[in-house]
């Protein structure tokens, strides 16, 4: 049985093969620019302090090839579960029964049960190791930029550190659970839907939809945010301004290099959403700012930001790809279970 | 021969239909409510130096759903050709062939070419005008927001700019010629390859190879750049130095002037234009960021600017889907051809 | 009378094996003809370059005088169902029809619709749904209800029930003669043909072993039971096609136009059954045996 799995997988593991090799052959042949890249930057002997040399770096990244390479790389993490899904998973049993092999699958001797057991089994463990190996190749990469990333700098955008959503989704263990989850989620769909294209279709809104609702509304809570409150005074008043529907508000600084900003409020001694419906003409921007900064401080502000710290990326991966795994199981017990009581016909 | 093409793709128009329909709905809810706030930011009144109320108005934005339909159209517009060629075009001469009913469709009394041709034609028309009603949904919906970007200048929160090469793409006309090329690209790919599943795997990787090329190779020299020099003062950086041989490395991020232009590159040169590389040894160990550019200015450093002036907006993006559009015409006569030997 | 099928040397070669090799016929028209043959024979190679599925290796076919599926006027001529009788399993029956009437000129709706009315096939009902009796009598009602010249049907009744299988046969034969039809099925199962075919085509092989008309084959083909004897003292007329030898018996079956004359033998006739397995199984030591020249003066008409 074990063998009839293999034998029918083999063309896509092939196809898995040949593009993990080709991406491996990219990445080793760019990593090592990037690492002395990152050397000479001087980012491998600092300790302390590092955001400007980090920005540098950066800066240096986005001029070169190894920028597309990034991209690239991200771009491979977030396609790489919905293809499994689609192209592994949807066709595994669907595709059986639009041929009608499954009558002759069916009548050898191992049961339905067993049949079912070993595809998952077999062509799942290939899902997460390709997942997993895509990760690692990624991850190496990549590690000279999430690190500098990591130290954080007004020129390279928070929204690159490896905890924000996107970014988040390629790295890590995650990647396994988004692997073994699609592969479920297309088999389950194939055994319901007994056709190998609609099956395809179903997997990929179903699995789209996930990844969107996931990280919006799922991840932001699995552990309480931190929250940090600053003061807004004359001096630590930056220059950015914020607008809602009522009028004007302003943030401060604050520093949190590599964390997942959730969500950053002005708020007024009172504890409200500070909102100012008559805001003077100084802030409106005709007037010199040092007097908008003034009236603002007298104000008693405080911004409030709700965030995620760095140092939750790996238990929230792990958490993650826990959550995954469990519902990748899950729906391997409803394709089993479906698999057994079907009364197919044609 | 229409009706047969019709009934044959009727369930994939079907689920097209629904999804934009969907989508309609979404944008309609959400965009009334963008535009409102767009007027209330007072960007609509604004001419100049709107920087302000700009950045009011995206601060207003960003984080919320607003922000995350713009990248859901975004990557919509993007998917949806690349869907179209696996799931309409792969399938439609594949499936035939490995089910054996091309010898029921290929015995009546039409040829194959013909009966190829209106597949083919008909099929990429129904790819073109369901690209071209999202691209058209998205973008007006998004008008606010690019609105908002160029009054801005260059300084908006959400670096939005419809020239950017990765909102190129989602924009305009050009995933009109994307739809028709990724549905003509497979069936061709299904017609040689034969099989279903592997037609569908191969498409997929030759659009993105494809989109990749146009995008970081070809598109740039469309329409050859213009060139222009500007002195350091008029550039924002995103880093400058030195490293340890003296080797200048500048990054710039932003040229003051031309922020709704299109950045090809933006590289420092001397006062002879050639390529600046290293640093004149007068500027090293110069303390402080501004000091070290204005020793590089003294010494004749400038930026050399090749950019698309906004002007060339619908002229790029004509002539980018005129390409696709022809690489169509080269693939359907590539079927044409392949259709008739196939034995 | 014009050939329907006219074939000169025609071959096929995949990749490195000859489907189908030196095949020269010449298919008369009005006739109801059998293409018989052990599986792998050939058999669909030939209908598939009959039809233009296929391109030749060698050698040219023409089909009612012109090269298959060349026009859209040719197509019209000719009907095919072919293995599996493939439908598209998502359309109903009525789509089927409506797929044959936009698709043919000289498509024949009432004849479509009386057809489908006899089966007693339900027009909402999927193709992919029918038995696959009723899925055969579809396609053959999709074949003849355009109004072909020349039907050919690649062992269109292999997998009917017996009394399925009659009453396809018995359609079959009401058709050809209500249109005048001419009728090229390949088949393996001789008892069947024997009752409709008029015209023969054995094919062994990748390669024609015999073609004429049934009455002329049979009127020529001899059994011959007589003390045992070397096959070469047979007189050149007689050509043999198989021998079997007991300690004092030797039987022979024999071609021949002359009679017979020789006392020593008992003579006796084959019937379509015992000559198309003799000419399987006689085949491989042979090559092709070609019709000699009085018998195909008796088939051209």
């Amino acid at each position: 049985m074990t063998w009839l799995a293999w034998r029918q997988f083999r063309a896509q593991s092939i196809a898995a093969t040949a593009t993990l090799g080709a991406l491996a052959i990219v990445l080793a042949a760019t990593g090592p620019h990037l690492a002395s890249l990152y050397s000479s930057a001087g980012l491998t002997d600092c300790h302390a302090n590092c955001g400007a040399l980090a920005g540098a770096f950066i800066g240096q990244v986005q001029h070169g090839y190894s920028e597309k390479v990034y991209y690239l790389g991200i771009a491979l993490m977030c396609l790489t579960p919905a293809v499994i899904g689609i192209f592994w998973g949807a066709p595994l049993i669907a595709r059986e029964f639009e041929e009608g092999t499954h009558r002759l699958a069916w009548n050898q001797s191992v049961t339905r049960t067993r049949w079912a057991v070993v595809k998952l089994g077999l062509v799942g463990l290939a899902a997460i190791a390709t997942a997993g190996l895509l990760s690692l190749m990624v991850n190496w990469w990549a590690r000279p930029i999430d690190k500098a990333i990591g130290y954080g700098n007004s020129s390279s955008p928070a929204e690159f550190s490896r905890i924000t959503p996107v970014i988040f989704d390629g790295r890590g263990v995650a990647p396994l659970g988004y692997a073994a989850f699609a592969f479920a989620l297309g088999v389950t769909a194939g055994v319901v839907l007994r056709r190998t294209i609609p099956a395809m279709a179903v997997t990929l809104v179903v699995f789209a939809a996930v990844q969107v609702f996931v990280p919006t509304v799922i991840r932001p809570n699995i552990f309480t945010p931190d929250r940090l409150t600053v003061p807004i005074t004359a001096t630590t008043t930056g220059l950015d301004f914020r607008g809602t529907r009522a009028g004007l508000t302003v943030v401060g600084d604050y520093s949190k290099p590599g964390a997942w900003i959730l969500s950053d409020q002005t708020i007024t001694p009172a504890g409200h959403a500070f909102a100012m419906p008559h805001p003077p003409q100084a802030c409106l921007g005709t007037g010199s700012l040092q007097s908008c900064f003034s009236w603002l401080a007298s104000r008693h502000l405080r911004q409030l930001v709700t965030y995620q710290p760095a140092s939750r990326f790996w238990p929230l991966q792990w958490t993650e790809m826990a959550i995954y795994l469990v519902l990748a199981a899950g729906l391997g017990v409803i394709c089993l279970w479906q698999v057994r009581r079907r009364q197919v016909v044609s | 021969m229409i009706w047969l093409t019709w009934r044959q793709l009727r369930s994939q128009a079907i689920v097209a239909a629904a999804a934009l329909a969907t989508m309609a709905v979404v944008l309609a809810v959400t965009g009334a409510d963008l535009a409102t706030q767009y007027r209330t930011s007072g960007l609509d009144a604004c001419t100049a130096n709107c920087a302000a109320q700009a950045s009011n108005f995206f601060a207003g934005i960003k984080g919320g759903a607003t922000e995350l339909i713009f990248y859901i159209g975004i990557f919509l517009l993007y998917a949806t050709p690349a869907l179209i060629g696996m799931f309409w075009g792969a399938p439609l001469v594949s499936r035939e062939l490995e089910a054996g009913t091309f010898r029921l469709a290929w015995s009546q009394s039409v040829t194959r070419t013909r009966w190829l041709a209106i597949k083919l034609g008909l099929g990429a028309l129904g790819a073109m005008a369901a690209a071209g009603l999202l691209s058209l949904m998205i973008s007006l919906w998004s008008e606010p927001l690019y609105h908002a970007a160029q009054k801005a200048g260059g300084n908006n929160v959400l670096s939005i700019s419809r020239f950017s090469p990765p909102l190129f793409g989602a924009n305009g006309i050009v995933p009109i010629g994307y739809a028709a090329f990724a549905f003509a690209l497979g069936v061709t790919v299904g017609l040689l390859v034969r099989r279903m599943l592997p037609a569908m795997a191969i498409t997929l990787v030759i659009f993105a190879a494809v989109q990749l090329l146009m995008i970081g190779v070809v598109r740039p020299h469309l329409i050859p750049p213009s060139t222009t020099t500007v002195p350091l003062s008029a550039v924002s950086m995103n880093g400058e130095g030195e490293s340890n041989n003296g080797q200048l490395f500048l990054a710039v991020a932003t040229v003051n002037s031309m922020a709704d232009a299109w950045i090809v590159s933006a590289r420092p040169v001397n006062s002879a234009g050639q390529p600046a590389t290293t640093v004149p040894p007068a500027c090293m160990q110069t303390p402080g960021v501004n000091t070290f550019t204005q020793c590089l200015g003294s010494h004749g450093v400038s930026i050399q600017v090749r950019y698309q002036p906004l002007s060339r907006y619908w002229a790029l993006q004509w002539l980018e889907t005129a390409a696709y559009l022809i690489l169509t015409g080269g693939l359907g006569a590539l079927c044409y051809w392949r259709i008739r030997r196939l034995a | 009378m014009t050939a329907v099928i006219d074939a000169r040397g025609l071959g096929k070669k995949y990749r490195r094996r000859w489907a189908l090799s030196d095949c020269t016929l010449s298919i008369p028209a009005g006739r109801v003809a059998g293409l018989v043959g052990p599986n792998g024979a050939g058999k669909t190679t030939l209908i598939s370059l009959a039809t233009g599925m296929l391109a030749p290796t060698t050698g040219t076919v023409t089909v009612l005088g012109e090269q298959p599926a060349s026009s859209p006027a040719q197509l019209a001529k000719v009907g095919y169902v072919a293995q599996d009788t493939p439908t598209y399993a998502s359309l109903s029956v009525e789509d089927h029809l409506r797929f044959g009437a936009h698709l043919n000129p000289g498509w024949d709706a009432r004849l479509a619709r009386k057809r489908v009315e006899q089966l007693a096939l339900d027009p909402t009902k999927k193709a992919g749904k029918l038995s696959g009796g009723q899925r055969a009598q579809l396609a053959l009602t999709l074949a003849i209800a355009k109004r072909p010249e020349l039907l050919i049907l690649d062992e269109p009744i292999a997998s009917l029930d017996p009394l399925a299988r009659r009453e396809f046969l018995q359609i079959l034969m009401e058709s050809t003669a209500e249109h005048e039809l001419s009728v090229v099925m390949s088949s393996h199962l001789v008892a069947d043909l024997e009752r409709v075919c008029d015209y023969l085509i054995v094919l062994v092989d990748s390669r024609v072993r015999v073609d004429g008309d049934v009455d002329s084959l049979l009127a020529s083909h001899h059994l011959l039971t007589g003390p045992r004897r070397d096959t070469a003292t047979l007189p050149a007329s007689q050509q043999l096609i198989t021998e079997s030898h007991t300690d004092r018996q030797s039987t022979f079956l024999v071609r021949s136009t002359e009679p017979i004359l020789d006392p020593a033998w008992s003579v006796a006739g084959v019937d379509l059954e015992d000559l198309v397995l003799a000419y399987m199984s006689g085949a491989s030591a042979r090559s092709q045996v070609r019709q000699p020249a009085s018998a195909a003066a008796q088939v051209n008409r």
